[in-house]
């Protein structure tokens, strides 16, 4: 192992194990919840709003939807950063680009969870 | 930021070493369909957010999206989608240490192929059925 390596705490059995189960874990959770996705989408294709509004505000459809959009951007923030870790070797913009990507599923995340309570909770 | 130090250690060959192969295609695949759906998550997140404000705005949204480049794009997340959930499956299989000989292997990759486009074009024909 590298000297920074070791300063870092890297190498074997650390956080290593974590990701590869909690990737697991969300794939194993996103499965039946990308389903339900995927039906939700089809039972609304060209719907009017006030009807997807209305499929929303059922509260299953709604935990459901918001499990879903947790899960999914879990997973995709875990795979993302693997593939940076593998194709950006330059320190600096490795750094930039896993930033990049956590800042953004967070964001994604927060939106999609305001546009389902919105639309549960609002007018 | 320091740089890390470059230990002497030897590197494997990389890629354009090896014969392609539909295993390893199958793996590029996976990854670069869990790419495309991560842009994917920006439209699903897009129309949500469409579907919160206002009827005027969601329906400009879903009209983007039922234009023939939208569909196009639609029918490239769906099979994205059905193949990265089979590839998992396929890891699934491989996590609990079954399915490694190489003709499950190149079976197992042959399946997730036709089983992606056999499902993509059943939610196809579903979708097209419940629009009309």
């Amino acid at each position: 192992m590298s000297d920074l390596g070791k300063v870092r705490g890297l190498g074997s059995a650390k956080s290593g194990t974590e990701h590869f189960w909690m990737q697991r874990v969300t794939a194993i959770a996103n499965l039946p919840l990308v389903i339900f996705l995927i039906y939700f989408i089809l039972a609304h294709l060209g719907a009017p709003r006030a009807a997807v509004v209305a499929s929303i505000k059922n509260p299953f459809c709604a935990v459901t939807l918001s499990l879903a959009m947790v899960s999914i951007l879990w997973h995709m923030r875990l795979g993302l950063q693997v593939v940076i870790e593998d194709y950006v070797h330059s320190e600096g913009r490795k750094l930039a680009a896993l930033l990049i990507i956590n800042f953004t599923t967070f964001i994604l995340g927060a939106l999609a969870l305001y546009a389902i309570l919105e639309m549960s909770f609002g007018l | 930021m320091s740089q890390n130090k470059v230990s002497s250690r030897p590197l494997s060959p990389h890629l354009q070493i090896y014969r392609p192969m539909l295993s390893t295609a199958m793996s590029i695949f996976h990854r670069i369909t869990g790419v495309a759906l991560s842009v994917g998550m920006i439209l699903l997140v897009w129309w949500f957010m469409a579907a919160a404000s206002s009827d005027d705005y969601f329906n400009f949204v879903n009209g983007l999206l039922a234009h023939w480049l939208g569909r196009l794009m639609l029918f490239g997340f769906t099979w994205a989608l059905m193949h990265h959930i089979l590839g998992g499956l396929r890891h699934f299989l491989w996590d609990t240490g079954r399915g490694f000989e190489l003709n499950k292997v190149e079976w197992l990759a042959r399946a997730n192929l036709i089983g992606s486009i056999a499902l993509t074009l059943l939610l196809w024909i579903i979708a097209y059925g419940v629009r009309a």
